[in-house]
């Protein structure tokens, strides 16, 4: 690689990446910084008094049984919700890569949903398997299933697992089918020739050839099943019934800005943080070097 | 997920910084509420009046979200220093507003600084108690108030020749029937849970829900409702929710839906419903004072209020202060009490707007927009009904609702949920107790 082969002055390139630097600074260095500060205090929700308490928050945090129930719950959630859209995203891709008679409107339409902001989908659900007013749990009721997901903590978490999971499938499913586009079609031809059949042949070949792009959407649906469940989450449970569907992020809300609470929330924050610095630090080394064929 | 919610706080920030302009000739004040639909419509028209009536100040009503949005939004935009004047607090916010001494301004104090005639007793003592110091000071203003009353489907009760219920044995009875003839979903239900089936139940049989006078007489406070009278109703409901003579309908009022569809025929609620009652539902109805156990000695007691305040924030000029007392003066007038009272739905909250509809014969007709009135008015209140001031209230009856949930869901026992419902707001009151200014 040659340096300062085509900038003459050694500042313009500065200049050029400033705004995105200033961008990067100020929403997610300060923000972090300011987290990472109030973590460390105990003050009342109008910050008329601080106190420095050092890791009193934190202590506080672990000390409560109720935060690992739902850092279990919050993983529980993330896996069952990466795996169940991963897998519907990969069977629609293949299915759709196939040549078909109007594929391209089947595609698009298997991308709306991804248009549709989270509580959106939250209320959209909700409509549909309400106890009392719900399309679907009439049906459910008519099946002699006794769907009442405001009292069954077990009904409200696959209620929203189900939510989050629909909504994440339109992004898995472009990057499946952009991914099974980028396989050789000789190598599958070659596969045929040698008495493959296609289960067999989508086993041994496409999928092998398909694992950097899942590993990538797996580390990407988890990020997403942390975090962006919270609008799916406020809008359908609000955590309930009982704490059957708090995660992590719902609980920074609720301690936060709920039950003023900023110092604790600041703390659960801070851990999130480190989490998904785990998650793309993990995501960074591995993807392009041991997930290969 | 933190940097989202400082971004938002940033975002309240700019949006305050935009709107409060820096005033001309007459002087801007801020007032953020909560209010949806027709009552919105109320708000707009009262700022309205207001400055067509005068031409020094101008009230600029801003809807700012739900009750905790717009407490949110008011404390951000408190730390970044632009509260507005005057914001609606919802009364489980009361203890919170209060304790931040600095952070707002005292009505009775606001009222006597400006100089502005202003008579603590002419207002319904059910009411401003509930935002008043154990002294009697007023802090913040009552702006809407309700109570818990029990709405009743008449045609359905007539259908199983069944009275209404004043008792609850009476409410397990009729429900029963209910459930039994065409109602098997739904014999009877509740919004609001801890509410109705906490709060307004101790105060209603002048049983504590938490000691020193629940928390008005000092943060000390210990929660105390796991006590036979709570124990009892919980069980009867976690019994009863089996074959869904009661079923639970949610946190909030996402139930009250169940009422106007005819799905559920006895539904404790807010006295505030009234408004979509009116609106949707198809068949004679009525709003009756909540049910009792007769052998609670001295029951029904009274009961207390929800609804929401205004809070006029701290660190404003005399100036400004001097329009936000004459606004809260504009606002307790008679005629416009009863006209709030008319078009909300909500109590009027002077004793000369409440005898002037009484005059009028308003209640003639609408007897049950008076029973939350009456309810209120029951008892002289005890110091186990003047109110509720507790910290971290909202997150207080989420950490309830969880535990009666899992009553209900048959996981825990009513006493067990009761207890660890104590134990777990104890351990909140105390951590509110220490980040409150002392």
């Amino acid at each position: 690689m040659q340096k300062q082969a085509i900038f003459q002055s050694k500042l313009l390139p500065y200049a050029l990446v400033a705004p995105q630097l200033a961008i990067v600074l100020i929403f997610f260095y300060w923000p972090a910084l300011q987290a990472v500060i109030q973590s460390f205090l105990l003050q009342d929700a109008f910050g008329l008094s601080t106190s420095f308490v050092w890791f009193e928050n934190y202590l506080e945090l672990f000390s409560e049984p109720a935060y690992f129930e739902t850092v279990v719950r919050t993983f529980f959630f993330s896996f069952a919700i990466a795996t169940s859209s991963l897998s519907v995203a990969l069977l629609l891709a293949v299915m759709a890569d196939k040549p078909l008679r109007g594929g391209a409107v089947y595609r698009t339409l298997l991308i709306w949903p991804y248009a549709v902001a989270p509580p959106v989908v939250g209320v959209l659900w909700v409509f549909m398997l309400h106890p009392s007013l719900g399309v679907l749990s009439r049906y459910l009721r008519a099946a002699g299933i006794e769907w009442n997901p405001l009292l069954d903590g077990n009904q409200a978490a696959t209620l929203v697992i189900l939510a989050a999971a629909w909504k994440q499938i339109s992004y898995n499913f472009l990057f499946f089918l952009a991914g099974l586009a980028a396989i050789p079609k000789s190598v599958l031809e070659a596969a045929a020739i040698d008495g493959a059949r296609p289960m067999r042949r989508f086993w041994t070949v496409t999928f092998p050839l398909l694992s950097p792009t899942i590993f990538f959407l797996l580390v990407v649906n988890i990020v997403y099943a942390f975090f962006d469940t919270f609008g799916i989450i406020d809008t359908m449970t609000r955590g309930g019934p009982g704490t059957s569907t708090v995660t992590l992020v719902y609980k920074v809300y609720n301690d936060g800005l709920i039950g003023g609470n900023l110092g604790s929330s600041a703390a659960q924050s801070v851990i999130l943080m480190i989490m998904v610095i785990v998650l793309t630090g993990i995501q960074f080394r591995f993807v392009e070097r041991k997930v290969t064929y | 997920m933190a940097l989202r919610f400082f971004g938002a706080a940033a975002a309240v920030a700019i949006a305050v910084g935009m709107t409060a302009s820096p005033a001309l000739a007459v002087t801007e004040i801020q007032w953020w509420h909560a209010m949806t639909g027709a009552n919105n419509d109320v708000i707009v028209k009262l700022a309205n009046d207001f400055n067509a009536a005068q031409s020094d100040y101008k009230v600029i009503p801003t809807y700012k979200g739900s009750y905790p949005d717009t407490m949110n939004a008011g404390i951000a935009a408190f730390r970044a220093g632009n509260a507005p004047h005057i914001m609606q607090v919802f009364e489980v916010g009361t203890a919170t507003m209060m304790a931040a001494t600095g952070a707002v301004k005292p009505v009775y104090k606001l009222m006597a600084d400006a100089g502005e005639k202003f008579d603590p007793k002419a207002y319904l003592s059910a009411i401003t108690g509930y935002y008043s110091t154990s002294k009697g000071e007023m802090l913040s203003f009552p702006f809407n108030s309700s109570s818990t009353v029990m709405w009743v489907n008449l045609d359905e009760l007539k259908k199983v020749n069944a009275e209404i219920p004043k008792t609850w044995p009476e409410v397990f009875e009729v429900a029963k029937k209910l459930h039994d003839n065409g109602h098997p979903t739904c014999g009877f239900s509740n919004s609001w849970v801890t509410w109705v089936n906490l709060e307004q139940l101790s105060a209603w049989h002048n049983v504590p829900l938490a000691s020193k006078a629940n928390g008005l007489d000092g943060f000390d406070t210990k929660l105390e409702f796991n006590a036979p009278l709570q124990e009892k109703h919980l069980e009867k409901l976690v019994e009863l929710q089996k074959d869904k003579t009661y079923d639970y309908a949610g946190r909030t009022n996402q139930g009250e839906g169940r009422f106007t569809s005819g799905e559920c025929a006895i539904y404790l609620t807010s006295s505030a419903f009234f408004g979509n009652v009116k609106a949707q539902a198809k068949f004679n109805f009525t709003a009756v004072p909540m049910p009792y156990y007769p052998d609670v000695k001295g029951a029904p007691q009274n009961s207390i209020i929800g609804g929401a305040s205004l809070w006029v924030m701290g660190g404003k000029s005399a100036d400004e202060y001097k329009g936000v007392a004459k606004f809260l003066t504009f606002l307790s007038d008679t005629d416009r009490q009863v006209y709030i009272h008319k078009a909300s739905g909500y109590l009027p909250i002077t004793k000369a707007a409440y005898e002037k509809a009484k005059a009028e014969g308003f209640y003639k007709d609408q007897p049950y927009l008076e029973t939350p009135l009456l309810e209120l008015t029951n008892k002289e209140p005890t110091e186990n009904s003047r109110g509720l001031r507790l910290g971290n209230m909202v997150q207080l009856r989420d950490v309830w609702a969880e535990e009666i949930e899992q009553a209900l869901a048959g996981k825990k026992t009513a006493k067990q949920a009761l207890d660890a419902s104590v134990e777990r707001g104890n351990t909140m009151l105390r951590q509110f107790e220490k980040t409150a200014v002392k």
